[in-house]
């Protein structure tokens, strides 16, 4: 936490009245431009990762397929998904496509979160965890449209891509596109990137691929890491990447919803109890002790045997 | 404590299971509350830092569980439905405004909080079983993602609707006098009995007394 940040435009857990500070938000949205169609499956982009984030994942199991490690985890923040598809003429085609972080411009994870600063969203678009904040619940798990962020078992805290902010607070593209050989990962602003996206998506198109389009999805608000796909009509192809990701509406009721009538029930009770006392005042007992001087009972002791023995005689059972 | 002309109402096992719960239950809902208005952040502070809190929360939550099961057994029989329960709703108006115009057949509890009693059973039944879906990092890596969204959800809205009753349950404790001392010492007085629980009074209390103070007359 050694540099300050001053371009924070959404903070998790905070009221809008006491926003983060912003004053530095003269900047560019970036994005990461992603074309699959141009990716080999080499992994470098896995290796650059861990490399400059100094990551480094247990070695796991090859469970018979070229995804490797299986999965994202806390210490792997990218991974190449590998799909096979046939089509009817029994071609064979390699769907590749390098799952992570996908920055959300709305995201679920920041929404969920419910813990003050954890996750923030920079003026540049960059989603980042601030791990110090993290308390380890999980609910930016739940709140992820992508099932992106993992909980790592060593310090219980949440982990995912930061689209390399550090690397990009001075300038300098995310390592994993520093690092890609054939150029299929691209980095600029949003608007630069969208036009590499177009003209690749008109290049697709003129070879034959007729579902060739751009992947940022607005249910999310778009994304700041974005793809070109081959078969953009259907996203789900690769790796279940979801056709329409949005914040749940659970998730949305959770948060949106629940918490001011919550907060309304919570006044109400509680004016509710206070002008009731002043009106009625309290609930005291009328007269004295009724029976007591006849009936007085020698010792407390005995008058409790007595009620214990006339517990099972209760008449509610028999109502 | 001279318990002469006093009642025991509520046995010291039950004294215990409530306040211990009590204590585990403001913990609970206090870190709840710090993570659903995040503006309350501070009130995880009881729980030491807020990783502690989110670490213990869910122990907590599993001790207020275990101890309502125990009192389940223990006072399901007094808040079965009776025939008079109806009498009580039928006159809550005079409840409520403080006339005590005539006896309402009151059992050992009132209507109000025979259905006090149910509430609190299935809200933290309910906690319990939304809190395990979300618990990390111990259950929820077992649920499906959907499941623990619907989780979440519900286990908020069953700790709202559980922290308003118990809020209610309070008010209800300062408002009737006597009953805060009843529950932290056991005993009430014989009035207080006739006045909030005639018919427990009449059934239980009066005849009890007659028979004991006719055993040491004879």
């Amino acid at each position: 936490m050694g540099m300050q940040s001053q371009d924070i435009i959404r903070r998790s857990a905070t009221n809008g009245l006491t926003p983060a500070p912003q004053a530095r938000d003269h900047q560019h949205e970036v994005a990461k431009l992603i074309d699959v169609s141009i990716c080999t499956g080499c992994k470098g982009c896995q290796v650059a990762c861990s490399e400059w984030n100094d990551l480094r994942d247990e070695v796991g199991h090859n469970v018979g397929v070229y995804d490797n490690p299986a999965d994202l985890t806390a210490e792997t923040w990218t991974v190449i998904r590998f799909d096979e598809e046939e089509d009817e003429s029994g071609t064979l085609e390699w769907l590749l496509r390098k799952e992570g972080c996908m920055h959300c411009a709305e995201p679920g994870c920041l929404k969920a979160c419910p813990s003050p600063g954890a996750i923030v969203q920079f003026a540049n678009g960059i989603v980042d965890f601030q791990s110090e904040q993290c308390i380890g619940c999980g609910y930016c798990i739940a709140g992820c449209p992508f099932d992106v962020p993992r909980i790592n078992k060593k310090d219980n805290k949440a982990y995912k891509c930061t689209l390399c902010a550090d690397r990009v607070s001075v300038g300098q593209e995310p390592a994993c596109v520093k690092t890609c050989p054939t150029g299929a990962i691209s980095f600029g602003s949003k608007a630069e990137m969208k036009d590499l996206a177009a003209s690749r998506i008109e290049e697709l198109k003129s070879r034959g691929h007729a579902g060739a389009g751009l992947y940022d999805p607005q249910g999310v608000g778009g994304t700041h890491v974005m793809y070109v796909l081959t078969h953009a009509d259907k996203p789900e192809m690769y790796h279940r990447l979801p056709k329409d990701p949005h914040i749940s509406p659970f998730v949305r009721g959770w948060k949106e919803w629940l918490k001011p009538v919550g907060a309304l029930g919570f006044i109400a009770t509680l004016a509710g109890a206070f002008a009731h006392y002043v009106g009625v005042g309290p609930n005291t007992v009328d007269s004295p002790d009724p029976e007591a001087a006849p009936a007085k009972p020698p010792e407390g002791k005995e008058t409790v045997a007595a009620a214990d023995a006339a517990e099972g005689e209760h008449p509610v059972g028999r109502e | 404590m001279d318990t002469k002309n006093l009642i025991l109402r509520t046995k010291f096992v039950d004294r215990m299971c409530h306040w211990t719960m009590v204590a585990c239950f403001f913990l609970v809902a206090m870190s709840g509350l710090s993570w659903f208005f995040p503006s309350l952040n501070w009130l995880s502070g009881v729980l030491g830092t807020p990783q502690l809190a989110r670490m213990l929360h869910p122990f907590l939550g599993t001790v207020v569980f275990v101890l309502l099961v125990c009192m389940f057994f223990r006072f399901v029989h007094y808040n079965m439905p009776a025939r008079t329960d109806v009498t009580w709703f039928r006159n809550i108006a005079d409840v409520l405004m403080n006339r005590h115009t005539k006896p309402l057949g009151i059992g050992k509890y009132n209507a109000g909080q025979k259905i006090l009693f149910w509430c609190i059973m299935a809200l933290i039944s309910a906690l319990f079983a939304t809190g395990v879906v979300a618990w990390r990092p111990y259950f929820a890596g077992y649920f499906p993602i959907p499941a623990i969204r619907l989780a979440l959800l519900a286990h908020s809205l069953a700790g709202l609707g559980l922290i308003l009753l118990v809020i209610g349950h309070i008010y209800m404790g300062i408002w009737v006098r006597g009953s805060i001392t009843g529950m932290l010492t056991g005993y009430v007085s014989r009035a207080w009995a006739k006045q909030h629980h005639d018919r427990w009074y009449a059934e239980e209390i009066a005849p009890a007394a007659k028979d004991t103070s006719a055993k040491r007359q004879s």
